[in-house]
């Protein structure tokens, strides 16, 4: 092929997102009512949201890879691979197999390790490091979170701002499309979307996103049959304003704030959507929900192992935790319908 | 009124039919029938075989009425659904209709007393904490509800299952025994299982209902007079804030026929979640496709039950 490799897009799409997570700074950081939002949430859940940056950074620190400056006689490494920095902290820490957290000897066995006290997580069946296994989770939850708004929120605002703007037929078939998809269970459909496409991340992702954009659709839609009523929107058509126009700069940042708050709250479920379909099979591989699948047969060994499903169940939790409780704090912050409601 | 359903069936009927649609173009169209075929018999078949499985389920016509009017897959997809005629699993060639008939049972022998506990636990909690809204008590109860949702289910089964099943020795792992004397010991550990899972976004749910409800006048107009707080929360919050609950559970209804996924496969419950978890598992495309068929189903005829029952207790409610 032409020499475009998976970790080259990886590189790529980090740069984007850095340069996205800038430019919504930029807007945040220039608008008052954005600012204020920004600096009461901060005020509310400072601690929430320094988990969630840890999360982030070490996200993107697993998605930056390059080949080379591998030691040599490193075991358990492929030498030409790309590595991401995350990987990079955690080059040669292989054993044989199972060892309980610091332990200086293999779990079943008692032979003695490679690195002796090096793992504070202990390592997993076949040896990796499972702190390390706990860090690349993060990308993965992030990724599956993030990539799925990306298809899910476009896709809603298409079909709901169309269907509230323009009415009539376009908005017959968007609202029995949405009843159609409603009806359906949530996890079969995806269940059939993954058999239907295939196995990986980029199509967990595409069916996560077709199964979840019909809540927000429904949202937006509604929205949008309001606001095109409000006297600035018919002032604008008045004055001859173009459709697009009228969408873009009249319609589109009237929902922004519900745009924010449906990415944050829809996050968490997709994250945990994604631990159920990894026991039935079908997740991404590298996700804590693999992790903890699979720690179901060592919690019947005996004596048994627990570091692995205790590292993944709380990496999970803690990051599910920290998303709902911003979430929350962003919807009381952002939607006035709801203020002085929550604690 | 007579109008009034006679059009939600209507639409029910239209929406069941685009789920039939979109069930065919995922199960028929994108998915190869010699890949199902290969999947259930194996790789290395001769391709006499592989036409020959197709042909004993059904696959081996044209898929649109524009190739083949008379004999075409879609055609007999619409038709054999909508006769309840569902024909042979995909992997084991047992009839789909006497394995959904014989899975109803321990499914609503799971979830009906999870429907009744988990209202009977959420709803009491959720009047507490409303009665002490903005106070510590409330914030302390708000909170317990988001990390109580911060736990994926998986961690709650397998969490219970080595702490009570394997260590404690309470109740057993899983199983299930038709037996009423045995059945509660099997049905023990699910049950607590699906009460911890869905309390904290319940009580939540309740609770803002119950808050909306007492900011209102007449709950006002009630303290004025002197009634107890306690007498307001039952009788004037409580009966009113009862109509979105209601909603939820008339929705729910249907779906104490389909059973929980994970739940039931868990736990060993031979219910329709564990049917259905079972066909995904065996990439049985035809059991999978009969059981969304089904869910969706369930779910129109709820959403419709939901309507009317609207009308019922409330009585603003106009029909038109």
């Amino acid at each position: 092929m032409s020499g475009i490799e998976p970790y080259m897009v990886s590189n790529g799409a980090t740069l984007l997102l850095l340069a996205g997570v800038g430019f919504a700074v930029r807007i945040v950081r220039r608008n008052r009512l954005w600012r204020e939002a920004a600096a009461s949430l901060w005020r509310r859940r400072r601690l929430a949201l320094c988990v969630l940056a840890v999360y982030f950074v070490i996200a993107l620190l697993d998605s930056v890879a390059w080949k080379g400056g591998v030691p040599e006689h490193a075991v358990g490494v492929l030498p030409n691979a790309p590595h991401s920095i995350v990987d990079r902290f955690f080059l040669d820490t292989t054993e044989a197999s199972y060892s309980a957290p610091f332990a200086a000897v293999e779990f079943y066995g008692d032979r003695p390790l490679r690195h002796p006290g090096a793992h504070p997580l202990g390592t997993d069946i076949i040896g990796r490091d499972v702190l390390y296994m706990a860090l690349k989770g993060a990308r993965v939850a992030l990724l599956i979170g993030g990539l799925t708004s990306l298809i899910a929120i476009p896709l809603a605002l298409m079909f709901g701002v169309g269907a509230g703007y323009f009415g009539g037929r376009f908005d017959d078939f968007v609202f029995f499309l949405i009843s159609t998809l409603a009806s359906m269970p949530g996890l079969l459909l995806l269940i059939a979307l993954i058999m239907a496409m295939g196995r990986g991340t980029v199509s967990v992702c595409v069916a996560l996103g077709v199964t979840s954009w019909v809540g927000f659709c429904r949202l937006s839609r509604a929205e949008t049959l309001k606001l095109r009523e409000l006297d600035f929107v018919r002032a604008a058509r008045v004055l001859g304003v173009s459709e697009p126009r009228i969408i873009f700069r009249h319609i589109l940042p009237n929902l922004a704030h519900l745009i924010v708050i449906t990415f944050v709250l829809m996050f968490s479920g997709l994250v945990l959507s994604e631990a159920v379909l990894s026991w039935l099979g079908i997740g991404v591989d590298g996700s804590w929900g693999q992790m903890i699948d699979g720690a179901r047969d060592e919690l019947s060994r005996e004596p048994i192992v627990w570091w692995n499903i205790a590292a993944a169940g709380t990496a999970l939790f803690t990051l599910i935790l920290a998303v709902n409780t911003v979430g929350d704090s962003i919807r009381d912050v952002l939607d006035p319908r709801t203020q002085g409601d929550a604690p | 009124m007579g109008a009034y359903v006679l059009r939600r069936l209507g639409w029910g009927a239209l929406v069941l039919l685009g789920v039939l649609f979109l069930l065919f173009v995922l199960f028929f169209a994108v998915t190869d029938p010699d890949d199902i075929a290969r999947k259930a018999l194996g790789e290395k078949v001769p391709p006499a075989v592989i036409e020959q499985w197709k042909a004993n389920h059904g696959y081996d016509r044209p898929l649109w009425p524009w190739q083949d009017f008379e004999n075409n897959l879609l055609f007999d997809h619409y038709r054999r659904m909508l006769t309840f005629d569902f024909g042979l699993s995909d992997a084991d060639d047992s009839p789909i209709t006497e394995r959904i008939r014989d899975g109803m049972g321990p499914s609503l022998a799971l979830t009906v007393p999870l429907l009744v506990l988990g209202l009977g636990v959420s709803i009491p909690l959720s009047l507490l904490v409303a009665f002490f809204r903005e106070t510590y008590i409330d914030r302390m109860g708000v909170f317990l509800c988001v990390l109580a949702m911060s736990v994926s289910t998986l961690l709650y089964i397998i969490g219970a299952q080595f702490l009570i099943g394997k260590v404690l020795r309470w109740f057993p792992i899983s199983g299930f025994d038709p037996d009423p004397l045995l059945l509660p010991r099997f049905l023990a550990l699910p049950l607590l299982v699906g009460v911890l899972s869905g309390i904290g976004a319940d009580v939540r749910f309740y609770r803002t209902a119950f808050i909306e409800e007492s900011t209102r006048d007449f709950v006002r107009t009630a303290r004025a007079k002197g009634a107890s707080e306690a007498r307001i929360m039952t009788r004037h919050v409580l009966r009113n804030a009862l109509i979105p609950i209601l909603t939820q559970v008339v929705l729910a209804i249907p779906f104490l026929f389909s059973g929980s996924l994970l739940l039931e496969s868990f736990f060993g419950i031979p219910g329709l979640g564990g049917v259905t978890v079972d066909a995904i598992q065996a990439n049985d495309f035809s059991t999978l496709r009969t059981m969304v068929f089904i869910y969706s189903l369930l779910f129109v005829f709820g959403q419709i039950a939901t309507d009317l029952s609207y009308g019922l207790v409330d009585p603003r409610v106009r029909f038109e």
